[in-house]
């Protein structure tokens, strides 16, 4: 199996600044932003675009992660999913959320994540950062907030690697789709 | 997942340790559904669950059907006092017809030990043991190890904790799982109560007996009481509730000798007075009331375990 590194260490972190600037540049500033990650690795990019936006602002933005498995629309389909970490601290009413995840790929997981957070409150606003947007939309869902725009073919992995659970910062593109790629 | 539970829960009996560990674990991410303003997920929507209770109950009924609705499955209790049991109909054949309307999950309670053991067999639905006779009541039992696990800090803590159960071991199915249940992550589990509770044998389950409660009460990390069956008095199991609480009950001067940081359990209900005196049981050491909210946590983890995965 082929595979080919698109992002390195050094990319991943322009595109998380980037992306920092951008959500303040859209929201006028940092009020009422809350950041919610999807675990696992948006959850990390999560945590590192806090830090970047605190870093430029001076301001610390609430911080939390949101498990949308409960409500995919596959459960019953394959194997019963692992539940990942919900942590959310705060009320989410009236706030702009930025929903983070790694890979932008059918959406369907950012229904599901949406659909999550209607039960947790009701936001002004929600809108999406990713690290990758790979294309092959089966929902129509779009992100805010695009680390890179990367074109794939359906049946190609694509696999953000953080160090803060792969030792290594980086993507790469898989040939052939692996068990352990989405 | 699913290779770790398979179709049914029938006992703890048949669970291992990594198996208790992941319905444990998948019960705590359950109880922020519950803790928040709309405790409802749309994870099992469509599937439908029964609860057939053989047995008055009003704690675990309720608690399934709650677990249930959470879950968005459609929940149907069946009381046998007012079905077709009491028209003659047998077990096996109120299962066949309930199967024939495609439930996909069925709790059954059972005064007969192995009851829902039988009903696995016939049904292609999923069965979870609600209690069967004096063998086992696995929910109970997970729920009680949560409880324990949440207050210590993790499952891993409970290798080494010295668990005493205390009563009607003889014909109580709780202990029996807790037995099972605690022993397999590691604990050392004591039962305690006047012989004539105490089955003959019981050792082989991985505990050890200590008649004297008083003694057996001072090493032990977790008490857990066990309910009373009042109505078995006067059937030379004990003399009278007075001389039972005086030996067995866990009242202020029991406690005084036992360990700072004790942790107590009840399964419910509790006679106040008998087994349990009412400063203890509302005691800042009583966890019978997490044990309650556990119980929905973990019955939500069981269905989702169960009913979240594909059907061969």
């Amino acid at each position: 199996m082929s595979s080919k590194v698109v992002m390195d260490a050094k990319a991943i972190d322009r595109a998380t600044a980037r992306i920092a600037h951008e959500i303040i540049e859209k929201n006028h500033g940092t009020d009422d932003i809350v950041i919610l990650g999807i675990p696992t690795r948006g959850e990390h990019l999560a945590r590192r675009l806090c830090e970047k936006i605190k870093a430029i602002e001076g301001v610390d933005i609430p911080l939390g992660a949101l498990d949308a498995t409960l409500y995919r629309d596959d459960i019953g389909m394959k194997d019963v999913p692992t539940l990942k970490k919900m942590d959310i601290q705060f009320s989410i009413d009236s706030k702009v959320v930025i929903l983070v995840d790694d890979v932008l790929f059918t959406g369907r997981t950012i229904r599901a994540a949406m659909n999550a957070l209607m039960d947790y409150g009701r936001p002004t606003i929600i809108e999406l950062a990713v690290l990758v947007d790979r294309g092959h939309r089966e929902l129509p869902i779009k992100a805010d907030f695009v680390g890179k725009n990367l074109p794939t073919a359906r049946d190609e992995g694509v696999k953000v690697r953080l160090e803060e659970v792969d030792e290594v910062n980086e993507v790469v593109v898989f040939e052939a789709v692996a068990e352990d790629v989405k | 997942m699913t290779e770790l539970l398979g179709k049914d829960l029938l006992g703890i009996e048949d669970l291992n340790r990594e198996a208790i560990v992941s319905i444990l674990d998948t019960a705590v991410s359950f109880k922020d559904v519950s803790a928040r303003e709309i405790k409802k997920v749309p994870t099992l929507r469509g599937k439908t669950v029964i609860n057939l209770f053989y047995e008055p109950s009003t704690r675990t009924r309720t608690s399934f059907e709650i677990a249930a609705k959470r879950m968005s499955a459609d929940a149907i209790n069946i009381s046998v006092a007012a079905s077709s049991v009491k028209k003659g109909e047998t077990l096996k054949d109120t299962a066949l017809n309930l199967e024939a309307m495609n439930p996909d999950c069925i709790v059954v309670r059972h005064a007969s030990s192995g009851a829902p053991h039988m009903l696995a067999e016939y049904m292609e639905c999923s069965v979870i043991n609600g209690g069967d006779g004096f063998h086992e009541h696995p929910s109970q039992a997970l729920l009680d190890i949560l409880t324990v696990s949440e207050k210590l800090g993790g499952v891993d803590k409970i290798k080494g904790v010295n668990v005493l159960i205390v009563g009607d071991v003889a014909h109580s199915r709780v202990a029996r799982s807790n037995i099972l249940g605690f022993t397999k992550l590691g604990a050392k589990v004591t039962v305690s109560g006047p012989p004539t509770m105490i089955p003959v044998g019981i050792e082989e389950l991985g505990c050890k007996v200590e008649y004297n409660m008083a003694k057996a009460i001072k090493d032990a990390d977790v008490v857990m009481m066990l309910r009373i069956q009042l109505e078995r008095q006067g059937t030379a199991l004990f003399p009278t509730a007075r001389e039972y609480a005086k030996l067995f009950g866990l009242d202020a001067l029991k406690l005084k000798s036992a360990k700072d940081d004790v942790i107590i359990l009840h399964p419910g209900p509790i006679n106040r007075g008998v087994e349990i005196a009412p400063d203890v049981a509302d005691g800042p050491w009583s966890l019978i009331l997490n044990q309650v909210t556990n119980g929905v946590a973990v019955r939500m983890a069981l269905f989702y375990m169960l009913l979240g995965g594909a059907r061969e």
